[in-house]
């Protein structure tokens, strides 16, 4: 009996903030996100002129879940100012606790995924996933590149955690991998590599950007010519001495 | 037969002939006469038969592939062949051409310049007592070495018996598995991603052996829809263009304003429509990626249906000749 007067006690105290904490997130998304994904996040299938002049268009967040919002939102990606944009890492402008509320609002819209918890596996595993699944855009040092249509971004800044979301709602044009596909423990691996990618080990000394091979060939030549010329320099003294 | 050989002799009496036309004779020197060097001479043609035999030394280390340390030997042998070319040029530079400076002004632009240049070349290789022996040695030794670098193309395809290029490891009725061998149901298949698979108990590393399968909204499949049950469709792996691997699928996430879904190939980004029966949407490729029709049987496995719409591979000469083939 005492129990239960505690917990009522408790919720009563405790309600007013959550619903507190819901209004914040709602008045958030009704001020940077409405015009694009609709009031109750049904989506703006085409072009609709909403608040402050901007014209309106963007995808359902009926079930995408904490796990989308918290990716979309820590990265900058959104909010967006053009829907035709591709949205890219950007400075973030909202507070964490703006954040939270936010990601506990869209979340509210619907079922989706909550935010996923990665711990960093094992690196060669990772590797070996990284190559199949991912290294044919984001290149095989995760630096990135371009896909027909778009930039592939480099993952240099990705936390373990977006690149765990990432993988699981394919942002932008990437595809979207389930957990049939990628295991949480592969998944685990890839943010291994991926991690290990930011800081590698370069065994062959001068990395040069990690660009590749190609650059690296190119400055090789650049410094074998540099060094003929030298040679040949020599050479034409000695001969005309 | 007979004509052969009189072309033969033709080509011998044209490359070692004397019939030189007869060279007048200026009345004053240029460049000072040198003492001929018949040792220095030797040495050379020497180098350049060392430099011919290495040359073709590679073609023969090339050749022979249960070699062991063929890479060894090869770079051994293209190496020493340059190396002894360059040496060969190094004697003639230093021994044997004649060397003088001559400081004169600027000259006029006149006709005997020319004439002067050409005299100065003709008489600084006065030390040559064999000048025709040693052009042909050297020609013999560069040809040797620009066949040694020209043979490894033979490794590129097969010359006259291309009938394997059209050969793939379908089957009708072969059932499509993952990389672990496990065999796909129609329901293992999403939209929005993409899988690699291959035919059932064929061996993996033919050309025409991976697939890449999507799946799309059956509204959106626009061409061949009898061969993607469920919208479910399944392309060859292989670009058409250099025989990358086509290793990326792009899929818009709010398809109203972002490009529509695509097989993309990272080697040089041709891109195919996998709505469209794989047709090119821009890139190098000239041929659009062979689709594969499929079918789902009873147990909801997905099978193979058919022929390919066109032959799997890289582009080369004939591939349009002919149709891929079980």
């Amino acid at each position: 009996m005492k129990l239960i007067t505690a917990l009522a006690c408790a919720a009563l105290v405790l309600a007013p903030a959550a619903a507190g904490k819901d209004r914040r997130g709602a008045a958030l998304y009704a001020a940077n996100c409405a015009s694009c994904h609709g009031l109750n996040g049904q989506g703006v299938p085409t072009p609709t002129p909403g608040a402050n002049g901007i014209e309106g268009q963007g995808p359902p967040l009926r079930n995408v879940g904490a796990l989308a919002a918290d990716f979309y939102l820590r990265t900058g990606y959104m909010p967006l100012a053009n829907a035709h944009d591709q949205p890219s890492r950007r400075h973030v402008v909202l507070t964490e606790a703006e954040i939270r509320a936010l990601v506990g609002y869209v979340a509210s819209l619907g079922h989706g995924p909550p935010i996923p918890t990665p711990h960093p596996g094992s690196v060669p595993a990772g590797q070996r996933l990284f190559t199949d699944h991912c290294a044919g855009c984001h290149q095989a040092v995760a630096q990135g590149g371009y896909v027909t249509g778009a930039r592939v971004p480099p993952l240099t800044d990705a936390t373990d955690r977006q690149i765990a979301e990432a993988v699981r709602i394919g942002p932008y044009l990437m595809p979207r991998f389930s957990t049939k596909q990628i295991t949480p423990a592969q998944l685990n691996d890839i943010v291994a590599y991926v991690d290990y990618t930011k800081h590698p080990d370069d065994p062959g000394g001068w990395a040069i950007g990690h660009l590749g091979p190609w650059p690296e060939g190119a400055v090789t030549w650049l410094l074998a010519a540099a060094a003929l010329v030298g040679i040949c320099t020599l050479l034409g003294r000695r001969l005309r001495a | 037969m007979t004509k052969l050989k009189d072309w033969l002799i033709a080509a011998a009496v044209l490359v070692l002939g004397r019939g030189d036309p007869p060279t007048r004779e200026p009345e004053e020197r240029i460049v000072a006469a040198g003492e001929p060097e018949r040792r220095a001479e030797n040495v050379v043609l020497l180098l350049f038969l060392l430099a011919t035999l290495a040359g073709a030394a590679f073609i023969v280390v090339y050749a022979l592939d249960r070699l062991s340390d063929q890479t060894q030997w090869l770079g051994l042998s293209i190496g020493a062949a340059f190396a002894l070319l360059a040496l060969a040029c190094t004697v003639i530079a230093r021994r044997l051409v004649v060397t003088e400076e001559i400081a004169e002004p600027y000259p006029e632009e006149s006709e005997d310049a020319q004439q002067e240049i050409e005299q100065i070349v003709e008489e600084s290789g006065s030390r040559f007592t064999r000048k025709r022996l040693v052009t042909v040695a050297g020609a013999g030794a560069l040809g040797t070495i620009g066949a040694a670098l020209l043979v490894p193309a033979a490794s590129l395809g097969p010359l006259l018996h291309t009938g394997e290029l059209y050969r793939v490891p379908w089957r009708r009725g072969r059932r499509l598995v993952d990389e672990s061998g496990r065999a796909l149901t129609a329901a293992d298949i999403e939209e929005e991603t993409f899988y690699t698979a291959y035919p059932e108990g064929a061996d993996r590393e033919l050309i025409g052996a991976p697939i890449v399968v999507v799946r799309l909204p059956l509204s959106e499949i626009h061409d061949r829809k009898d061969w993607a049950p469920r919208g479910i469709v399944a392309y060859s792996k292989i670009c058409t263009h250099a025989g990358c691997a086509v290793a990326l699928y792009r899929k818009p996430t709010f398809a109203a304003v972002e490009p529509r879904p695509a097989l993309v190939c990272p080697c040089h980004y041709s891109t195919f429509d996998p709505a469209r029966g794989g047709a090119v949407l821009f890139g190098p490729a000239g041929r659009p990626l062979p689709q594969l029709p499929l079918e789902i049987d009873r147990s909801g496995h997905l099978r193979f249906a058919g022929t390919f719409s066109g032959p799997v591979g890289p582009g080369w000469w004939g591939v349009r000749m002919g149709k891929a083939r079980s």
